[in-house]
């Protein structure tokens, strides 16, 4: 339920107004902490900034040996590049940037769509052979993609979804459904069935009281829920390259992988491509981050 | 009217029986008292009458109609929740107003039936709040004033006292008791609280177990008990049981004991009994003519009384007796029994046999 989602994640406890006890180890082993996590960021956050940076280097400063970290000439060429084709028209990245805003967006309205009414009844209602069911849902997502792949290809070569939007925004959604049920069962196990069942004496039928006022209640839960369908239609590779071929449907991901390769590779423009590649789910990811944060606790907050 | 109706109602929850066959009828305007333990199917029965729960067998009548199968929204009833379920995003009033809405009310006569619900439980200054900044006894006023907001068929009342401190719980009882009256509505009131029932209550049926035990009043529950298990479950300090048997014209404990046999009982000689005795059928400061014998066990003054614990062989009495009563651990004491008073079950059924007679 929201409330206990909000204390979940509240920062800065009250209690708080004491320094603590000193730990045995004292100022030496916070050093030590700080050193280690200094190290552990910059392994981890070092290739993100080399990708900045060679997004925003000049193209001899991008292959100078030695590497320049600092000193070199900022140009956003690159992001031009990006999505200005060299005619001046639309760029073929730009089009598979704005392919992935679509086959993303409406794939995970699709899985949120169904996924949420599912979760709402496997939680509320006696289902028969319930937890088979969860399981058989659950167990579509234990295969990798590349196993499935193949089978799917000569599905959809059957059906004609094949270099089909279409067909993207289906096989993701499949995905995304298991996982939006699983996740959005948990949250509404959180939300006392009372509500409904105080709002069918008022007067309601059981949709109305899931639609008055079980429904807010989810809607933390539901941002979280999507985010993480986001990021996965998003960052989706293997369906995607395979089961795309044409500039016109490829989304990022492949269109990406593609400037890799072939005689000279424009590191300059790969770079810039993944930035704004990256950016978006980023921006997503932070403004949900405390549902997100809650939708991965979940389970350890108990009302 | 408000006649309500449950036959034969029947509910499994996996394993566990919940309802095994409950049936009662709640006459129409009467104050109806569900009582039992935790686990005894009261709440389950609540909500089959609600429509809440779907049930294996048995109906429900509303009315003298068959609403078996009718979902909750077109029984026409109001209930309280153990939990109040307040929707808690939406305010007070608007909690209030929800029953309204679900109706299609208009918002002058929404805002009309609020306020003079708000007025009549006290609560006009918290329309505006939410029902986190509430505490517990407000809540459950909102919850009532949710209930009683509209004019349905009966209220359904869920233990809406037990998550109330001792001074509250007393004087809700005594409001909705004033409520019950003015309004002259059916109310089926669930409680696992003897209190409540015997102090509340036109009717009271006993459950145990998804069984209906009893069905009577107050007093006829109280007085006389159809089993060992409500004359144990009815009444504090609960009734002490004395296993006997009947021989002539007396009762002979199995602790070595004897009374005159009650006129009343019609008990052959050699069966296995169980005698039952108030505290307030025993007294340790009088003298009469049927007695036990046994020593002081320990004592629990209570205020206004002191329970008095008389060992008899190795069963416990309990005595009430005057404040002021004193005594040392130990002690021999002469217990003397009121037993036109007194209550006899067959030890192997548990059934009363003391009605024959009465």
């Amino acid at each position: 339920m929201a409330v206990s989602v909000d204390e979940a994640v509240s920062t800065g406890p009250a209690r708080d107004h004491t320094a603590p006890a000193r730990r045995p180890g004292g100022r030496g082993r916070s050093v030590l902490e700080v050193a280690l996590l200094t190290v552990l960021a910059v392994v981890m956050l070092f290739p993100v900034l080399w990708m900045i940076e060679t997004s925003i280097k000049e193209n001899r400063d991008v292959y100078a040996i030695p590497a320049k970290l600092f000193d070199f000439t900022v140009t956003l060429e690159h992001y031009k590049d990006v999505f200005v084709a060299s005619d001046g028209g639309r760029s073929a990245l730009s089009v598979s940037f704005l392919n992935s805003v679509v086959v993303a967006g409406a794939s995970t309205v699709l899985a949120t769509v169904l996924g949420v009414p599912a979760a709402w009844a496997y939680s509320r209602f006696a289902v028969k052979a319930k937890k088979d069911q969860l399981f058989f849902i659950l167990s579509t997502r234990f295969m990798p993609p590349v196993v499935v792949v193949i089978p799917i290809f000569l599905m959809y070569r059957q059906v004609g979804l094949i270099d089909n939007k279409l067909g993207l925004i289906l096989i993701y959604t499949a995905f995304n459904v298991p996982f939006t049920i699983w996740m959005m069962k948990g949250f509404v196990d959180e939300v006392p069935a009372e509500y409904e069942d105080a709002a069918m004496l008022d007067g309601y039928t059981r949709l109305q009281a899931f639609w008055r006022y079980t429904l807010p209640l989810l809607v933390p839960g539901i941002a979280a829920t999507a985010v993480f369908a986001l990021i996965f239609s998003w960052n989706e590779f293997v369906f995607a390259t395979f089961l795309t071929s044409s500039d016109s449907v490829r989304t990022a991901p492949p269109a990406i992988a593609g400037l890799i390769g072939g005689t000279t590779t424009d590191w300059g423009l790969v770079a810039a491509a993944s930035v704004v590649f990256a950016l978006p789910v980023l921006v997503f990811a932070y403004l949900v981050r405390k549902h997100l944060i809650a939708g991965v606790t979940l389970g350890a907050v108990r009302r | 009217m408000g006649t309500l109706a449950a036959h034969g109602l029947r509910k499994s929850f996996g394993k566990v029986q919940a309802l095994d066959g409950v049936t009662l009828d709640v006459p129409d305007g009467s104050f109806f008292v569900v009582l039992g333990p935790s686990g005894a199917g009261k709440t389950t029965t609540l909500r089959a009458i609600a429509g809440l729960e779907k049930l294996d067998a048995g109906s429900v009548h509303l009315d003298g109609r068959d609403a078996t199968g009718d979902a909750p929204a077109a029984r026409d009833l109001a209930m309280v929740f153990q939990s109040y379920a307040l929707y808690p995003r939406h305010t007070v009033y608007e909690n209030i107003a929800s029953p309204l809405r679900a109706r299609r009310c208009s918002s002058s006569e929404i805002a009309a039936a609020v306020e003079q619900m708000s007025s009549l439980l006290h609560i006009e200054r918290l329309l505006q709040r939410r029902p986190a900044q509430l505490s517990g006894g407000e809540m459950q006023r909102v919850a009532l004033a949710r209930a009683l907001v509209r004019r349905p068929r009966a209220f359904l009342m869920d233990e809406p006292l037990t998550n109330l401190d001792l001074k509250l719980r007393v004087e809700m009882r005594t409001e909705l008791t004033r409520i019950h009256r003015s309004i002259g509505a059916t109310f089926v009131y669930v409680t696992n609280d003897q209190v409540e029932a015997l102090s509340m209550a036109d009717q009271v049926a006993v459950l145990k177990e998804g069984q209906v035990q009893q069905v009577g009043t107050p007093t006829e529950v109280y007085e006389r008990p159809a089993n060992q298990w409500v004359a144990g479950f009815v009444g504090s300090p609960p009734i002490s049981l004395l296993a006997c048997r009947a021989e002539g014209d007396r009762l002979v404990g199995a602790e070595g004991w004897t009374l005159p046999r009650p006129r009343w009982t019609t008990a052959e000689d050699g069966r296995p009994l169980l005698l039952g005795l108030r505290s307030e059928d025993l007294s340790v400061e009088q003298r009469g003519s049927a007695s036990l014998s046994g020593e002081l066990y320990g004592l629990e003054p209570l205020g206004d009384r002191t329970v008095v614990d008389v060992r008899v062989g190795t069963e416990i009495l309990k005595v009430k007796a005057r404040p002021t009563v004193t005594g040392t651990p130990g002690e021999r004491l002469l217990v003397t029994v009121d037993l036109d008073r007194a209550h006899l079950f067959d030890a192997d059924t548990g059934l009363s046999l003391s009605e024959a007679g009465r």
